[in-house]
């Protein structure tokens, strides 16, 4: 009964997504607020019924109603509560209720807190989100129905695929959806704003805010993603240039040059079109994201069979948004006319490169991900394009972008020069230096090319100390005027310098890993030591241990370093018997500057147990340093210039007019 | 410097950039690039030793074996042809006889296919795209499909 409900709202929330993408839009061209006022209550409804829907398929897994074809197929009565919970979108019909509750999320966000729009933008933007909805709920209750019935309903279900059975995963798929999909406010903006013909500063004050809303969420989401990798793939690499990775990175980029686009947008009305691109970009390539991880069409460590007419379901869905907000853009664009000048060294000239830089790595990322598929598509040979690629494309535009990134905070708008800047960067320079020269003390033989990276990533850090030092004039000796300029400093500006840094400590993760990682792959038999970056490593048994659901392989392991003892370290092998699957759970000791890190495998034949052991140096910090940067988004969404005074544009419309 | 001359600037700068990266994009498209060869492939096109390549198939049942302490061999084949494998370290979890695989690396001296990295899917139902497709191209899908079957019986 719950199930059928489930089904029924659905529906239901469909038909309200279609009243939401046509009234509202005829109101707003017609400048008709009945019409108009449409949008708001039904973005709640919709969001309401899609609620329902999820809750209906939620109630069918907690309960282990196999009469649920769904429910059969991925979850099992032996299954712990939070892997019932995280089975409900740990397939593709359930992720893609998750896909179109967030979007509706979003909608009725805009709804109950877009007060301060004008009417015409926010009845466009509704419609524009509703369009989304009916593409994606069509979607699913013609090609992915969730709530098919079992007919008898089996006794006992299939269970879900173990290596889902995962805490950071059963909540990685929320966090990336939520990023994904709340880029479609930031394009409901663009192509309302087309529609429109006008772009202005408040246009892109409220741009940026869901911007950073959706980037947030898209960033713990990898950050997660990529931790779940590196401790359940048993290879010890946080990052592996894989195309579903690669899909959640396009939009990430795309949208990291859209919150930096956005501002010179926002303060010097210029990037207006660009601005307009990237965030019908951003959700293009969130859209192509999903197209490439539920369609099948990739070889992937993360990608699960799917039947393949939803593929092309999908790339009917994707041609339509990006083509049709493409075409839409051709034809609107040259209506949006820029404002202001600036020099080439100016806040804009340096943001203007960080797009371009951005956006070419997004490029290169997008050719190195959908070059073999094209090949493919065309009957070419079957190519795979690996880390190398990336590491000669990507890398190398990374570079002279990180170096920019602590000068642009301190260069003026419009006109700057760079005496000054370098001056207020002098105590990061002293820091790189020092950074730099330790590191070659302490690695004589050490590749000089980390010092160098080791050296890029102080040079972030420190950037964004002085930085933020230099505003609160932290070395001018009045420490309680600092203070007080520290209390009035936007929380943007907080927010900027968190972000910064956090991308520092994550570059010195990825630097200190990829360099000293120091590897190790063995065979002991019990008894047997072997070392690793001055650890002992012994193996002093090898046993069984029952988990929940599963049968796991111990290796007690103690490490121990110059005789004492440091830890003992648990490396399991699991057997999943209701999945007939096996998984590998690593032991990771971590000290906060460097991991140890060590896989079991089989039995050798010979009496000895395969062993894999990395020594991972500043691993955790790629992580700690993706969190701070999410952290630093949220304090820059905090800032009150978003929350209170945002511009009446009635009042601004007549100040906008005479400058199109 | 005049509007004009600036934004001829801007427009010089992008393209530059826009440059570097087709230019970064294409030389490592160059030497970077892995092709995806069934056992079929491998034998009949030649591929000498020191090419890499990945290597698709299924693991030939009662192929595998353990040759060094960490080091196993066994055997990928499309049912047509096969090629001998030798790897060292873990094998990923769902590495089976039976089922698909996709090893990398290059032909050693000896003939062997030493792969320095070997994938099998998460999933158990699941065959690599490549495999089906070398399957499909040898005209022995079914049997890969039932030898998927048999494999998964024999698991329990």
């Amino acid at each position: 009964m719950i199930v059928e409900l489930g089904h029924f709202a659905l529906v239901l929330a469909l038909a309200v997504a279609l009243l939401q993408m046509v009234v509202p839009m005829i109101g707003a061209q017609r400048r008709d607020p009945a019409l108009m006022a449409v949008a708001a209550p039904a973005a709640v409804a919709q969001f309401v019924l899609i609620g329902i829907a999820f809750a209906a398929l939620m109630h069918a897994f907690l309960t282990s109603d196999f009469s649920v074809a769904l429910v059969m197929k991925n979850s099992h009565t032996a299954k712990p509560l939070i892997y019932k919970i995280a089975g409900v979108w740990g397939n593709h019909e359930g992720s893609m209720v998750l896909w179109v509750l967030i979007l509706s999320l979003y909608g009725a966000l805009v709804a109950l807190f877009g007060g301060n729009l004008p009417d015409g933008l926010r009845a466009r933007v509704l419609s524009v989100q509703a369009l989304i909805g009916v593409a994606f709920l069509g979607f699913i209750l013609f090609t992915s129905n969730p709530f098919i019935r079992l007919d008898p309903a089996p006794i006992e279900g299939n269970g879900l695929n173990p290596i889902l059975q995962d805490p950071a995963l059963a909540f990685h798929p929320p966090f990336l959806y939520a990023g994904y999909v709340g880029l479609s406010m930031a394009f409901s903006f663009a192509i309302a704003a087309l529609i429109e013909g006008r772009v202005d500063a408040s246009w892109a004050r409220w741009v940026r805010p869901w911007t950073l809303a959706a980037w947030v969420p898209l960033t713990v989401g990898i950050a997660m993603g990529s931790w779940w990798a590196y401790y359940t793939l048993g290879w010890g690499g946080f990052w592996f240039w894989d195309p579903v990775e690669n899909a959640s990175l396009m939009p990430w980029l795309v949208a990291t040059a859209l919150l930096h686009s956005a501002i010179v947008a926002e303060k010097r009305g210029v990037l207006k079109s660009w601005t307009i691109l990237l965030a019908i970009f951003a959700f293009s390539l969130s859209l192509v994201g999903t197209f490439l991880v539920r369609s099948g069409v990739l070889t992937s460590v993360h990608a699960f069979a799917v039947d393949p007419s939803r593929g092309i379901a999908i790339l009917c869905i994707l041609v339509f948004f990006i083509g049709g907000a493409l075409t839409l853009y051709g034809w609107r664009a040259p209506v949006l006319k820029a404002e202001g000048l600036f020099a080439p060294l100016s806040r804009e000239g340096a943001l203007v490169m960080n797009n371009l830089l951005l956006a070419a790595a997004a490029a290169a990322v997008f050719i190195g991900t959908l070059y073999p598929l094209f090949l493919d598509a065309i009957g070419g040979p079957k190519i795979t394009v690996g880390a190398p690629f990336f590491n000669m494309t990507f890398v190398p535009l990374m570079i002279p972008l990180f170096c920019l990134v602590p000068i642009g905070p301190l260069l003026k708008w419009k006109r700057s020069d760079l005496v000054a800047a370098s001056e207020r960067l002098m105590g990061a320079g002293v820091a790189v230096i020092i950074v730099i020269i330790a590191v070659l003390a302490f690695h004589s033989r050490g590749p000089w090319l980390a010092a160098l990276g080791m050296g890029l990533a102080t040079w972030l850090i420190a950037g964004a100390f002085f930085e933020v030092a230099w505003r609160i004039g932290l070395f001018s000796g009045n420490i309680r005027e600092s203070f007080r300029r520290a209390l009035r400093l936007p929380r943007a500006s907080w927010g900027m310098a968190l972000a910064h840094g956090g991308l520092g400590i994550a570059v010195a993760g990825i630097v200190g890993t990829t360099a000293w990682r120091q590897e190790l792959v063995t065979a002991l038999k019990v008894g047997d030591s072997a070392e690793l970056a001055g650890y002992t490593l012994t193996l002093e048994k090898v046993g069984m241990r029952n988990g929940p659901n599963y049968e796991a392989l111990v290796g007690v392991i103690r490490v121990t370093r110059e005789g004492r003892e440091v830890a003992v370290m648990l490396p399991e092998k699991r057997s999943f018997p209701v999945e007939r699957q096996e998984k590998t759970e690593a032991a990771i000791r971590t000290t906060g500057f460097s991991d140890l890190y060590i896989v079991i495998g089989d039995e050798n034949g010979q009496g000895g147990w395969t062993l894999r052991a990395y020594y991972n140096n500043l691993a955790p910090w790629i992580w700690a340093g993706g969190m701070i940067m999410a952290a630093g988004g949220i304090v820059s969404l905090t800032d009150r210039r978003y929350r209170i005074g945002a511009p009446n544009r009635a009042r601004s419309r007549l100040a906008a007019q005479p400058a199109e | 410097m005049t509007r004009k001359q600036r934004r001829a600037g801007f427009i010089a700068l992008g393209l530059g950039i826009i440059g570097i990266a087709i230019g970064l994009v294409l030389y490592a498209m160059r030497d970077n690039i892995v092709f995806f060869y069934s056992p079929t492939e491998v034998v009949e096109k030649g591929i000498g030793p020191g090419t890499r390549f990945r290597l698709g198939g299924l693991v030939e049942k009662g192929s595998v074996e353990h040759t060094g302490a960490a080091t196993i061999k066994f055997v990928v084949t499309d049912l047509m042809k096969s090629v001998t494998v030798s790897y060292t370290g873990i094998v990923p979890d769902l590495f089976r006889e039976g089922q698909g695989v996709v090893a990398e690396g290059a032909i050693g001296p000896d003939g062997i296919f030493v792969a320095d990295s070997v994938l099998a899917k998460h999933d158990e139902k699941y065959m690599p795209p490549e495999v089906a497709k070398a399957l499909k191209k040898s005209g022995r899908w079914e049997e890969g499909q039932m030898n998927q079957d048999e494999g998964k019986g024999t698991a329990q």
